[in-house]
């Protein structure tokens, strides 16, 4: 069995991408672990970042505040609104990253839970960035050494291609 | 048409097609001879990854010869994989708090 369960599309010169995963799980479950705060906090970041849920209220209109550690004792997080939030269904919101020295414009990110039968739930999240510039430097933060990485098989086919390649 | 570079190298015949040329450049009826579909098909797999540019033709002589383009391998590999490596990270920490969940409720 492959360990990469996780798909991001992101085709070059757009400003969107969209995160594809499917959980061994019931619709309910998956959605309560994106909706409560208790849940969130166990997953989102990696516990040594020490994720703190300073507000989350998950109803259409409420706001969020999230805050971790991030290198160098700088505190990192996100805010933003729940435009519309549909129970077991999806989540549209805003986001805008805080601890940067500029201020960000917020993305837009819409999260759809979908039933896909035997007790599974496949989960979408589109994010929609203000440029296409953003976006990819959005990704390329993606880097930042905070995240133990994982090697799939398709990440050492890669590796294997170009050690035989590039010279 | 624009292709995805993640979904034409998601396909298991398209990922060994990249490890046969890895090594050496190939014609494609040499490519064609690893597989067991028709030649048809295995030229539809490399028309896709022609377009992702994962892929480049020359011609020498009167045989064209398959390379792949260590450069857009390189590009896949680095730019994309650590920001999506963060969301597989983030998603397995979820599988556990969902296994917990579920083993709760029964």
């Amino acid at each position: 069995m492959s360990t990469t369960k996780t798909q991001l599309i992101a085709e070059e010169g757009k400003h969107d991408y969209s995160i594809i995963r499917e959980f061994a799980a019931p619709t309910e479950l998956v959605f309560a672990a994106f909706t409560e705060p208790a849940l969130l906090a166990q997953w989102f970041m990696p516990q040594h970042l020490n994720l703190q849920v300073n507000k989350m209220d998950c109803q259409t209109g409420g706001a969020y505040h999230l805050t971790y550690q991030g290198p160098d004792s700088n505190r990192f997080g996100f805010r933003g609104i729940y435009h519309e939030v549909v129970e077991n269904n999806y989540i549209i919101k805003t986001s805008e990253f805080e601890g940067l020295p500029q201020k960000l414009d917020p993305i837009l990110e819409k999260t759809v839970f979908e039933d896909i039968g035997a007790g599974k739930c496949k989960v979408t999240i589109h994010t929609i960035c203000p440029s296409v510039t953003y976006r990819d430097n959005m990704i390329a933060a993606g880097m930042e050494p905070t995240l133990t990485s994982t090697h799939s098989q398709l990440d050492k086919l890669l590796i294997t291609l170009i050690n035989k390649t590039v010279k | 048409m624009r292709r995805d570079v993640f979904q034409a190298i998601a396909d298991p015949t398209r990922r060994a097609i990249l490890l046969l040329i890895a090594t050496q450049a190939m014609t494609p009826n040499a490519l064609a001879e690893h597989f067991d579909s028709t030649r048809q098909a295995v030229s539809k797999h490399i028309k896709i990854l022609t377009e992702c540019q994962l892929v480049k033709q020359e011609q020498t002589g009167r045989e064209i010869f398959y390379h792949l383009n260590p450069k857009k391998m390189k590009e896949v590999a680095d730019w994309l994989e650590p920001f999506r490596q963060l969301w597989e990270a983030r998603f397995n920490q979820l599988d556990n708090v969902l296994k917990t969940l579920k083993s709760k409720k029964s």
